[in-house]
């Protein structure tokens, strides 16, 4: 089965093959012929493409007037009228989509014919510019296929955006005459002024039987909840002005009316609250005595003042968007680009992409007897609440409304993720501008979940050739009650571990897998032999840890399993004279970083550093041997959002062999290279995750004056 | 040597490379003309005169919709309502608002008829009713209203079918057509068909039912709910079955049901077919044809096999094992299945087209649920296979939430099912999605607080936000003495010594009248003087005064250091959405007692925190106030010192995390007075009364302190913040 996840090796670098050294150029050199085969294989696979777009050979060159014409013959057969009951599993051919690993749906686009009536009258206009815009996005999106049988949606080119433009009934016969109509089944319809005077129908009145519409101006009666799309209705206006995007801050008015044919009813009732309310709420008309040649689009007034329009938006908090003749309003758009926050007045409207979209982010709905009561609900929405708000709603405007491009790729988006539910979108791409996506973070551990004590960890300790120490560290480790297996990484491909029969005897299972290559890295790697989901990860020399240390770390792991705990802490700080982050270890009443020396956190941690470190820190730190702690420290900060957690007041991990590295000039070219690992990871990340606290966690009753023998974690406390 | 076989290398190199270019040209051409030139992605035209095109719809025409000359709102709404009755009822056209609109979200039950014996699933619904803070006793103040007629079981087989509803039901004077009526509905409809059939007319009144479908699903009316059964515990709840977190999860299963395979009739179709796709292997799929009185009648070749194989699984242990649970429709849309895996943290993998989902409106299934297609059965196994790993455990997570918050007792069901209709009333004072779709769930965010997610605990680190800078004190004076004393003054002192105190509240609940204002410590920072209620349970009530997001809350004779103060409030903001303080006790299981114990003693642990000197978030003082039931803060009210017990389980429960102790210089200690005796004896039964209460015990325990970094390190004091704390 192809699958579009990525595979990842469950077995680690401990099974890749050694090759003898003598053998290697060999291999090299047949890989490199078979890799220079496949890239050239590759070239010529995708050449004719580059081709085929660079001179557009394929594009035809031609005028819509030029496009074929299609006699109706007046008893040709007409579709049944929309069916209201139809869902995607009743009239949707799911079949046609099928499986992909990519998990997107197939859609064709009918070739564009001009439809005439026994005598030769035109049924609508060819195509629009708005229809043909949309079109060319469907076309050059990774939707699209030109390939019928292959297709999964279908959509005519027959432009029915605007049924006042079109004649019913040809338009239904034109419809029903396309090569794989169907009875509509798999057919989407676009539809943005639908209905008609006097009754204003609020769906596309042209029978189309179980065709899907994305229409602009469903009511709730019409739209069929998880079948048709609820569309903006576009203003052409977007792409006629330019408004920047205003930041957030007091605007002028507080509330602004700019439709032009209210009806009498809402124009009194939004009269009655300026009357209330004075100068904050401004009621915009049409311009009755502007001087000829004016365009009347793009002004409004009030009384005998002048407004430029759409601008006049950008002057106003909050902006009503009335329902007419229609529920869906162009203005919407108009108001959502300008960053004003609209008051939707519509009753049982349903508002555009509302499937996937969070209204209530972006916008204030009131139910029309609500009219009256309009100023004080805004009133009491809050400040920041407003601002964020205005923010949305420009967002909102940028994604989704803004061209028929984004109109179009929404609604095939809101199709396809229907059609593989488990592929879909989620709710934050959807929704959050990008300010937030980029201060945000989702804690792919969100659930408190505070593990059970029993599983206990797992003891991860790398090592190169000191048996010696590492037998220490081994025993030591041994005697912390939590510990369930230890794992020993034996980083050193040219010596062999010692055999089974010199291994310290303990209580708990020791594993030993060996790597392929020595590498920093193998450190966090998720092995298999993991099976808690604490590790600590523990260095070959560290044996002062005591085990009610370790044993408290364990415990205090267990009530923050998301983060890092560890033992010595360390702190990034501005330089403000070298413009730079810089490495501190000195004693500070600050940590933003544990020492991995011995730390425990979460396996899955360990999955992330592995298959999902950003950039190319991993290859870094392992080129460099240094750092892979700074790494995991950015890494968990980065994901989670959240500090790391000091346990215990210990400053730094003492050992005998560690004396040489205490020298002063060792020591200083180690400051400088961690100072310039921040400073390069922080520039990959693009941003400081790491969080500064002044905590640490100690035993409840650590150092306080009580007997120590009934103390939980008495043997803490040397630094 | 070397040389050679550089040599060799470059020969093939350079092969290749010829290759490439004149062979591979050739074979481009051959291509170019043969293979593309019929598969040439025709792309829409760029036809020449695009930008010559008229628009859809002239821009007079889009900014003058509308038609002045229409029927006026009022006349179509009114014509609206005439078409639209009850099948298609809206909230707009079938609900009076304006039963709302006075005395607000009222929840009036109608009285048990006598002789008439109620399921009892349904005696849970009611009983959850009763204890929900909007239930009201007068009809006339009620804005929703909901029958004492069983209505759960409409299957007239049934034993449990009540006759005559039709008949009873016109006789109700409050009845009004059905209007603002909310009918609570199981099982609707009966073999073969099983309809949503209720079996009598329930005219404009919102149907809260299980297995709803979506064609007779009136949306942002009716509410889907949970099929649940009659053990479904009342309160409380078992909590989910996740325990750990593991990337790639670290199930056997892959993929599992075990089920009735129905031979004939309606839902059969599916369950026919499930066998398919079993692989012994991490593909469990069983079904027994051993279902009804005449099973072997419709027998087929396949059933005496299945039957075997069926009884060699057991279901709990699938469930416990598999990373996704397949939940087919039976002969209705929903079923138990659903929430025993969303239970099991079994990832649901739905195979029931048309079903509306529970509580549809609120929750984003995608993110918990595979929603598959009976018709594409075949797929599920590729389909569930290719989700990535990282995706199974946000799944995983978001089950055990769900669960958790809206599905694991009755009272979760009702109470989702009633929020979701207040939402209803006023949309602009109404949960976003995101709030019912994130920890803590919806019905722990009261959206009468604030509309603004800023303003709650729970969303700094999702949305960007971090919690307000300064914090507001709150100290609370009972002392009858009338006069201030040395204690609060110096209290006072200490905490306006804070640069990161705002305001300082005085919550005067003594009978006497407070000082004059000239009595009052002069400090840099504003002092208000609130007259209390002299109720325990006031000290969480949310005042106006309070604006930081932080609070302190203090007793009068509290002794507390600025320096203190200054670390706490630091760790606060670490910890927004936990109850950070100083003096801690803890709860254990007492076995002998069998129930659960209190110690105010030095222990290893802790699990409450004082709010005597703690920090939290004034939101609780809402959630305090008015999302636990008045029945509780009574019960608060007459005990001693059971207050913050109350407040150290809400926060418990909200977050399920233990509160935060940090350091302290001087130990509060209870001495062994007589009158300590009484407390702890009141507390022991205050908190045998609230885990009674909320059904199960929400506090969690902590085996920590956090300190200042270099808190009793030996370092000279000059690099030490908090040289105080160790004093």
């Amino acid at each position: 089965i192809m699958c579009a996840s990525a595979k990842y090796n469950t077995r680690g670098p401990a099974l890749i093959p050694r090759m003898k050294t003598k053998h290697r150029i060999y291999y090299i050199t047949l890989f490199s012929i078979v890799l220079l085969g496949l890239i050239a294989t590759g070239m010529f696979q995708f050449w004719p493409h580059s081709i085929e777009s660079s001179s557009d050979w394929t594009v035809e060159k031609r005028s819509v007037h030029d496009v074929p014409v299609v006699k109706l013959p007046a008893d040709s057969p007409i579709p049944e009228r929309g069916d209201l009951s139809c869902r995607m599993h009743t009239c949707f051919d799911v079949y046609r989509c099928g499986f992909n690993p990519k998990n997107k749906i197939k859609v064709y686009i009918y070739s564009l014919k001009k439809y005439v009536d026994e005598y030769g009258m035109l049924v609508s206009n060819t195509i629009s510019r708005e229809y043909n815009e949309l079109l060319t996005a469907i076309s050059d999106s990774e939707f699209y296929t030109d390939d019928v049988n292959r297709a999964c949606l279908f959509v005519p080119s027959i432009d029915v955006l605007n049924q006042n433009a079109l004649r019913i009934k040809e338009t239904a016969q034109a419809l029903a005459q396309l090569s794989r109509w169907d009875r509509g089944t798999n057919h989407l319809l676009f539809n943005m002024l639908p209905g008609g005077p006097p009754d204003y129908n609020t769906a596309l009145d042209v029978p189309r039987d179980r065709a899907l519409l994305a229409g602009g101006g469903f009511s709730t009666w019409t739209y069929r909840q998880g079948y048709d799309v609820s569309i903006p209705v576009y203003s052409p206006l977007s792409a006629e002005v330019d408004l920047p995007e205003r930041g957030p801050g007091p605007r002028r008015y507080f509330l602004l009316s700019s439709q032009m044919a209210l009806h009498p009813e809402y124009r009194l009732e939004l009269e009655a609250l300026q009357a209330d309310n004075g100068d904050s709420v401004l009621i915009l008309d049409k311009c009755s005595n502007l001087s000829d040649g004016l365009p009347a689009v793009g002004k409004r007034c009030y009384k005998n003042q002048v407004f430029d329009y759409p601008q006049v938006l950008q002057e106003s908090t909050f902006c009503v968007v009335l329902r007419g003749a229609r529920l869906g309003q162009a203005v919407l758009s108009d108001v959502l680009q300008a960053g004003c926050v609209p008051v939707i007045i519509a009753d049982s409207y349903i508002l555009p992409f509302s499937e996937v979209l969070d209204w209530k982010r972006a916008s204030v709905v009131i139910p029309e007897e609500k009219m009256p009561e309009m100023y004080s609900v805004l009133q009491s929405i809050p400040q920041r609440q407003i601002e964020e708000m205005q923010r949305q709603a420009r967002w909102f405007w940028e994604a989704y409304f803004r061209s028929m491009k984004a109109i179009a790729l929404a609604t095939l988006q809101i199709i396809n993720d229907r059609i593989y539910p488990y592929a879909a979108i989620s709710y934050e791409e959807w929704n959050d501008p990008p300010a937030v996506k980029w201060s945000s973070v989702s804690n792919p551990l969100f659930l408190p979940l505070i593990p059970p004590q029993s599983q206990g960890f797992t003891a991860v300790v790398l090592t190169y050739d000191r048996v010696e120490s590492l037998f220490r560290v081994i025993t030591e480790v041994s005697k912390v009650p939590s510990l369930s297996k230890l794992l020993v990484v034996w980083n050193n491909q040219n010596k062999n571990p010692p055999e089974d029969s010199l291994w310290p005897k303990i209580r708990v299972p020791l594993k030993v897998v060996r790597t392929a290559e020595n590498k920093l890295s193998n450190r966090f790697f998720p092995y298999d032999e993991i099976e808690t989901e604490a590790v600590l990860a523990i260095d070959d020399d560290i044996i002062m840890l005591t085990s009610d240390e370790l044993q408290f770390g364990y415990e205090v792991w267990r009530e923050f399993p998301d983060r890092l705990v560890g033992y010595p802490g360390r702190l990034h700080l501005w330089d403000h004279e070298m413009n730079k982050w810089k490495y501190e270890s000195e004693w500070t009443n600050e940590v933003s970083m544990v020492l991995t020396g011995a730390a425990f956190y979460h396996k899955y941690f360990n999955y992330l550093y592995t298959y999902k470190m950003p950039g190319d820190i991993k290859n870094w730190v392992d080129a460099h041997m240094n750092c892979e702690d700074i790494a995991m420290n950015f890494l968990v900060a980065n994901v989670t959002g959240k500090s790391v957690i000091k346990v215990t007041p210990r400053k730094k991990f003492k050992c005998p062999e560690c004396t040489a590295i205490d020298g002063l000039s060792l020591d200083q070219t180690h400051m400088v290279e961690r100072s310039e690992c921040i400073n390069k990871f922080a520039s990959v990340f693009g941003t400081m995750p790491l969080k500064v606290v002044e905590h640490r966690a100690d035993p409840v009753l650590y150092k306080d004056d009580f007997p120590e023998k009934l103390k939980s974690f008495p043997n803490i406390g040397s630094l | 040597m070397q040389t050679r076989k550089k040599y060799i290398f470059l020969t093939f190199l350079a092969s290749w490379l010829l290759l490439f270019f004149f062979g591979g040209d050739q074979l481009r051409r051959f291509a170019f003309f043969s293979v593309r030139k019929a598969e040439a992605r025709r792309n829409w035209p760029r036809w020449t005169d695009r930008s010559l095109l008229k628009s859809f719809a002239d821009p007079e025409e889009l900014q003058r919709d509308g038609d002045p000359s229409l029927l006026s709102p009022r006349e179509r709404r009114a014509a609206w309502l005439s078409i639209h009755r009850s099948s298609r009822c809206r909230m707009e056209t079938c609900f009076d608002f304006s039963r709302c609109e006075r005395n607000g979200f009222k929840v009036f039950t109608y009285p048990q008829e006598r002789g008439q014996p109620v399921s009892e699933t349904y005696g849970k619904i009611l009983s959850s009713l009763e204890r929900s803070r909007y239930r009201t006793l007068d009809p006339e103040e009620a804005c929703l209203f909901i029958l004492g007629i069983d209505t759960l079981d409409r299957d007239h087989l049934s034993g449990q079918y009540v006759r005559d509803v039709e008949e009873k039901i016109r006789g109700f004077p409050l009845w009004n057509g059905g209007r603002n009526h909310l009918i609570f509905n199981l099982y609707s409809g009966t073999w073969p068909s099983y309809t949503g059939d209720l079996g009598f007319d329930t005219g404009q009144a919102m149907l809260a039912k299980a297995s709803f479908d979506s064609q007779s699903f009136r949306p942002g009316f009716d509410v889907s709910i949970p099929l649940f059964s009659k053990e479904h515990p009342q309160r409380g709840g078992d909590r989910g079955w996740l325990s750990r977190d593991s990337v790639p999860p670290r199930k056997k299963y892959l993929l599992v049901f075990k089920g009735k395979r129905y031979l004939t009739g309606i839902g059969s179709g599916t369950r026919n077919a499930l066998h398919h796709i079993h692989n012994g292997k991490d593909i469990i799929s069983l079904t027994t044809c051993k279902h009804g009185k005449d099973w072997e009648k419709h027998k087929d070749t396949r059933c005496d096999k299945d039957n075997v194989d069926y009884e060699r699984f057991d279901y709990q242990e699938l469930l416990h094992n598999s990373t996704f649970c397949i939940v087919p429709r039976g002969r209705r849309l929903g079923s138990f299945r659903f929430l025993e895996a969303l239970q099991a943290a079994c990832i649901p993998v739905l195979l029931s087209d048309g079903w509306e989902l529970p509580f549809s409106e609120a929750i984003d299934w995608g993110r918990a649920a595979v929603v598959g297609s009976e018709r594409l059965l075949l797929q599920i196994p590729s389909a569930v296979r290719c989700i990535h790993p990282e995706r199974v455990l946000a799944f995983q997570q978001q089950t055990q939430f769900l669960w958790d918050a809206y599905f694991s007792s009755v009272d979760k069901i009702v109470h989702t099912t009633l929020e979701i209709i207040k939402d209803r009333l006023s949309p602009h004072r109404s949960r976003s999605r995101l709030l019912w779709n994130t920890l803590p769930g919806g019905l722990l965010v009261l959206p009468d607080f604030s509309t603004h997610l800023g303003d709650f605990p729970f969303y700094y680190l999702q949305q960007g936000y971090s919690p307000s800078k300064k914090f507001t004190a709150l100290i609370r004076v009972v002392s009858q003495a009338g006069s201030l004393s040395q204690s609060i003054l110096r209290l006072i002192q200490a905490v306006a010594g804070s640069q990161y105190c705002a305001q300082i509240v005085v919550l005067w609940s003594c009978e006497k009248p407070p000082p004059p204002s000239g009595k009052w410590p002069q400090s840099t920072v504003p002092l208000t003087i609130i007259q209390g209620r002299r109720k325990l349970s006031d000290r969480f009530f949310p005042f106006e005064a309070i604006q930081t997001d932080a609070v302190l809350s203090l007793d009068e004779d509290t002794s507390l250091s600025t320096s203190e103060v200054d670390f706490a409030f630091l760790v606060w903001r670490s910890f927004p959405e936990r109850i950070v303080g100083f003096p801690t006790q803890s709860h254990f299981w007492d076995p002998e007692q069998g129930r659960w114990g209190y110690t105010s003693k030095w222990t290893n642990e802790l699990s409450i925190v004082l709010t005597a000197a703690a920090f939290y978030h004034r939101y609780y003082h809402s959630l305090f106030t008015e999302y636990l039931p008045a029945g509780l803060r009574e019960l608060v009210d007459g005990l001693a010192a059971c207050e913050d017990i109350l407040m150290n389980v809400l926060v418990a429960a909200v977050t399920k995390l233990p509160p935060v102790k940090v350091t302290q210089r001087k130990q509060h200690r209870e001495g062994v007075s007589p009158q300590a005796d009484r407390r702890s004896s009141q507390r022991q039964l205050c908190l045998h009364q609230l885990a009674d209460w909320f059904g199960y015990m929400p506090l969690v325990s902590s085996r920590l302190r956090l300190d200042p970094v270099l808190f009793k390190d030996q370092v000279s004091v000059l690099r030490k913040k908090y040289p105080g704390l160790e004093k």
